[in-house]
């Protein structure tokens, strides 16, 4: 019974990393960039929103919907300003670039709100909890879950069944032939991260919902993100999903059999699938 | 007759030069302050660990992001030798060197399935499971860490004989040792990587970072390659590790195994100052150490700035700032670039 309900829990916490993955699923799968600075973006959106709470007085729900059009633009201008630049062969320049903006970010928040703990107030739904008859769960890990599915139903939607997506599997398939039709793989680019910022914004208000954040957090936030992606494969979101699951359920399984080993189990669940499928269990496109 | 040659006349004049430094370098601790020997100390190391970065990502095309996993290693085995098995401390060292070598072994074994990105993911990844790991170890204090004892700091090595020498306290005394220690390594690694690039062993590197099918197209085993310097940078960061944490005689998972500290300043100080170049790192460990003194009581607004100026560094002078003035004036302090010379060429200009 236990294992069931240890199961069930490791499987809702997946969502949680998926839901950190999926912009970086889609920003990866389109233009082969490795964002650094990821984790760090999740928490300053984390912190965006606890603005809005605290100096707005908006309800969480309502400024994570005011801060996703702030963050899509701001994604945008990163990519135009500045992540357009280095895209290249060589995957040094974008690795460093977006490493200093994990620092930059880091230290400006900590700057900014200092290294407090902060929490963004989610009212009943913290402690509420759902008889499911064989286990019970709680509603904002589900919620999370359903929204992590949600949010990856959108993203694959938009990427087989819209125009916007249509360019963007020509241009992660082959940006010079792309451009030949007409796309401009610069502006795809800028789209897909302002994309990637939205999902990175609802990623960040169940983070911020869930457990106590500060500015510090961001890289462990990223580690777990890109085991969910590598684990899934390149280019698949759904995959991603299932990364997220599988980290999150060996993590849960490790702290069942000894609190201290639960990060630990899940590195090293991701060293294990590395070594058996080094491209990841569903790899869509090409590396 | 034709000879090839690395040599330049800006080459041997920085050989002497370096000569000159180092011997006032070692003969420093009779007039320079404490406070000076332990910047200097940490300026050595960092420039150590930055050569070595350099060497994996801007010769090997390495990038890794897990070089911390060796610092930590490296020092928690030198503390292991102290601790556990009663050795001095200087002794411990090679200990750390060794270690960080056991664990590059398996960790490239994993890695090198991994490409690029993946890559440098992958060997975060591992540093970060050998830190939960190394916190589990209670001997050595667990998640909350440990300090040499006072019977094995007291009675390092030589340390009686440098008190006696410069007429200093114990504790003093220990700082000029390990930055004689961090002197040579510092030459050593950079020399031995000077001597690497200029041997068959950099032809065939530079080679295989510039065109990898064409360099295999003439008989470079680039796979051997990747695993050679691999091994060395990790080795040689794990001394260096156990060297950082003999001075400051107390260690933690945390600081051990900090990814900020042992490789993201690694990485400005390479960035800044230009990758690809055994002059840049030098550059950037004095860019570094000027913005840490002078912005040292503004706490984060430090780092703020250096994440700030990589960043710019990276978008508007890839090469950085070496790489500027080496553009400019086509001086290179350390040769490596192999040129026909004979008297028959020189006449023709």
């Amino acid at each position: 019974m236990i294992w069931i309900d240890t199961l069930v829990q490791g499987i809702l916490l997946g969502g949680l990393y998926a839901l950190f993955a999926a912009g970086l699923s889609l920003v990866f799968g389109i233009m082969r960039l490795v964002n650094l600075a990821h984790g760090d973006l999740i928490v300053f959106a984390a912190y965006l929103i606890l603005v809005g709470v605290q100096v707005l007085g908006l309800s969480p729900w309502v400024s994570a919907l005011v801060a996703m059009p702030l963050m899509f633009g701001f994604g945008w201008l990163l990519q135009t300003v500045v992540l357009n630049r280095v895209l290249g062969k060589d995957i040094l320049p974008p690795l460093l670039v977006t490493f200093g903006l994990s620092v930059t970010l880091q230290n400006g928040l900590l700057e900014g709100f200092s290294a407090d703990s902060q929490r963004i107030p989610a009212g009943t739904l913290e402690g509420a909890s759902l008889d499911l008859g064989l286990v019970t769960v709680g509603v904002m890990p589900l919620l999370t879950f359903v929204s992590a599915v949600a949010a990856i139903l959108a993203l694959n939607w938009v990427f087989y069944h819209t125009p916007l997506g249509r360019s963007f599997r020509a241009t992660s398939d082959d940006p010079v032939a792309a451009g030949l039709m007409g796309i401009e793989p610069k502006r795809i680019f800028a789209i897909a991260t302002g994309i990637a910022m939205v999902v990175v914004t609802l990623a960040a208000l169940y983070l911020g919902m869930r457990a106590n954040f500060d500015p510090s957090i961001g890289p462990a936030r990223l580690i777990y993100a890109f085991e969910a992606v590598i684990i899934g494969g390149l280019g698949s979101l759904w995959g991603t999903l299932a990364g997220g699951i599988i980290v999150g359920v060996a993590q849960t399984l490790g702290a069942a059999v000894n609190p201290e080993w639960q990060i630990l189990a899940g590195h090293i669940a991701f060293l294990a699938v590395m070594l058996l499928k080094p491209r990841g269990l569903f790899p869509r496109a090409v590396d | 007759m034709y000879r090839l040659t690395t040599r330049t006349r800006a080459g041997t004049a920085t050989a002497v030069a370096i000569l000159i430094l180092v011997v006032v370098g070692v003969m420093l601790p009779a007039f320079a302050s404490r406070s000076m020997i332990q910047d200097l100390f940490f300026i050595l190391t960092m420039l150590t660990l930055a050569q070595l970065w350099n060497l994996l990502a801007g010769y090997g095309g390495l990038v890794s992001v897990g070089q911390q996993a060796f610092v930590g290693i490296g020092a928690y085995a030198m503390f292991a030798g102290v601790i556990l098995l009663g050795w001095d401390p200087v002794w411990a060292i090679p200990l750390g060197g060794l270690a960080a070598f056991l664990l590059a072994v398996p960790t490239a074994f994993f890695a090198f399935r991994l490409q690029g990105a993946y890559f440098a993911i992958g060997t975060w990844v591992i540093a970060e499971v050998t830190r939960l790991l190394v916190a589990q170890w209670k001997a050595l204090g667990g998640g909350t860490g440990t300090s040499l004892p006072r019977e094995a700091t007291r009675n390092i090595i030589g340390t009686d004989a440098i008190q006696a020498l410069f007429g200093v306290r114990d504790a003093a005394a220990r700082d000029i040792l390990a930055y004689w220690l961090a002197l040579v390594l510092v030459v050593l690694a950079t020399a031995g990587i000077y001597w690497l690039l200029r041997s068959r062993l950099g032809l065939a590197l530079a080679a295989v970072r510039d065109n990898v099918d064409a360099a295999q197209s003439v008989g470079v085993d680039a796979g051997k390659l990747k695993w050679a310097v691999f091994l060395i940078a990790a080795a040689a960061t794990g001394l260096t590790g156990a060297l950082i944490f003999m001075q400051t005689a107390r260690i933690s998972p945390d600081a051990a195994f900090a990814v900020t500290d042992w490789t993201a300043y690694v990485i400005f100080i390479v960035v800044i100052g230009g990758i690809g170049t055994i002059e840049g790192p030098i550059l950037g460990v004095l860019v570094f150490y000027m913005l840490r003194s002078v912005l040292a009581d503004y706490g984060s607004w430090y780092l703020m700035t250096l994440g700030v100026l990589a960043i710019v560094i990276m978008l508007f002078a890839p090469t950085g700032l070496w790489g500027l003035i080496s553009t400019r004036s086509g001086l290179h302090l350390f040769p490596v670039r192999r040129r026909l010379t004979g008297a028959k060429i020189e006449g023709e200009n």
